[in-house]
């Protein structure tokens, strides 16, 4: 065996990693008083995704998905995402009750398209709905399981307000920030904001 | 077809390809050329129609643009001094970080220190520096061996 190869050890004594200009999507992992979420959104400031992401595994399917249906050009650039983090932290302070933001439904399917702009549309800040009402109400009466689906999946949670689906049975349900997020963020709009 | 989200290729290779353009035009140029590379490589990212060998494909568009600026600093030599022989890009290395080797690396013949830095600066494998030097592996291969006999330097190369 001969000597190991010198080069290796060999690194410029100064570096940092490219700074590289604005792209087709920016995106940053931001923790919040609901949880960690990744948070994504194109050269025009729409928002693409507004998703947890508990840790890098989760984040990194999500961008993924933004890779695949949006951009592959993708980048942690913070500044650009400022808008949307701060009308979130806006929103769950109690400071506003509607996110000024534009979102972009690329990464929904089309059946979940249709729940969530029925859901947009139809129920506002402090109100609930259930599962079965949100299907009837998007001419779906009898996909009250799918439409639950359809939420759990949802691309753009807080923007657009999945968590005020509950059963009718009782409960709250399923949430993809945890069911602690759900009661918070439902608690915070029974407060009043 | 997917392609990973393109700050994942900057996390996992941007020492890389720093090093890469250290290794090509020294300290004081390696920043431009690594930032020139990276601009280049968001530019022609999405029209990729595969994801395989993506640290490849930044280290040969890293040689190019040190290629680039060899070329072009070369043409910024004024008329009237003495003329540089011809494929001999100079280097420049004030402060070698490792005593004298970068500064007996950047004193190869341009072709050698390329497919040597390369290799094992590079980590590529003889077909990739063909490509990157318009060549064949068994040049490159040839190349290397030249520049370690050059060097001195007894390393063992499997690719």
């Amino acid at each position: 065996m001969s000597i190991p190869n010198p080069f290796t050890a060999l690194a410029p004594r100064t570096s940092h990693p490219p700074v590289l200009p604005p792209t087709d999507v920016s995106y940053v992992v931001e923790d919040t008083a609901v949880g960690r979420l990744l948070l994504a959104v194109r050269a025009d400031r729409r928002v693409v995704t507004c998703a947890y992401a508990p840790d890098d595994e989760a984040a990194g399917r999500w961008l993924q998905r933004v890779a695949d249906r949006v951009s592959p050009r993708v980048l942690r650039r913070p500044a650009d995402t400022d808008a949307l983090r701060h009308a979130v932290e806006d929103y769950l302070a109690g400071r506003t009750r509607t996110l000024d933001v534009v979102p972009d439904l690329a990464l929904a399917s089309a059946f979940q398209r249709e729940v969530l702009s029925g859901l947009a549309t139809s129920v506002g800040y402090g109100q609930r709905t259930t599962y079965a009402s949100l299907a009837g109400r998007i001419g779906h009466p009898r996909a009250a399981r799918a439409v639950g689906t359809a939420l759990g999946g949802n691309p753009l949670c807080v923007v657009i307000p999945c968590h005020r689906v509950v059963p009718a049975t009782g409960g709250i349900g399923g949430y993809a920030g945890g069911p602690a997020a759900k009661e918070r963020l439902l608690a915070l709009e029974a407060a009043g904001g | 077809m997917s392609l990973p989200p393109f700050q994942h290729l900057v996390d996992d290779h941007w020492r890389d390809v720093a090093r890469l353009a250290h290794g090509l035009v020294g300290p004081s140029y390696a920043e431009d050329v690594a930032q020139q590379a990276w601009t280049q490589a968001l530019a022609a990212y999405p029209r990729l129609t595969h994801a395989r060998n993506l640290r490849s494909w930044l280290l040969t568009i890293t040689h190019r643009c040190a290629m680039d600026h060899h070329r072009s600093a070369r043409r910024t030599v004024p008329h009237d001094d003495p003329p540089s022989l011809a494929g001999t890009a100079t280097v420049d290395h004030p402060e070698p970080p490792d005593g004298e080797l970068w500064a007996r690396v950047a004193a190869l013949p341009a072709r050698q220190r390329e497919a040597v830095v390369l290799r094992f600066v590079g980590d590529l494998d003889h077909r990739a520096i063909a490509t990157a030097l318009g060549t064949t592996p068994g040049m490159s291969r040839r190349l290397v061996s030249d520049a370690l006999a050059t060097l001195r330097l007894d390393i063992e190369d499997p690719s």
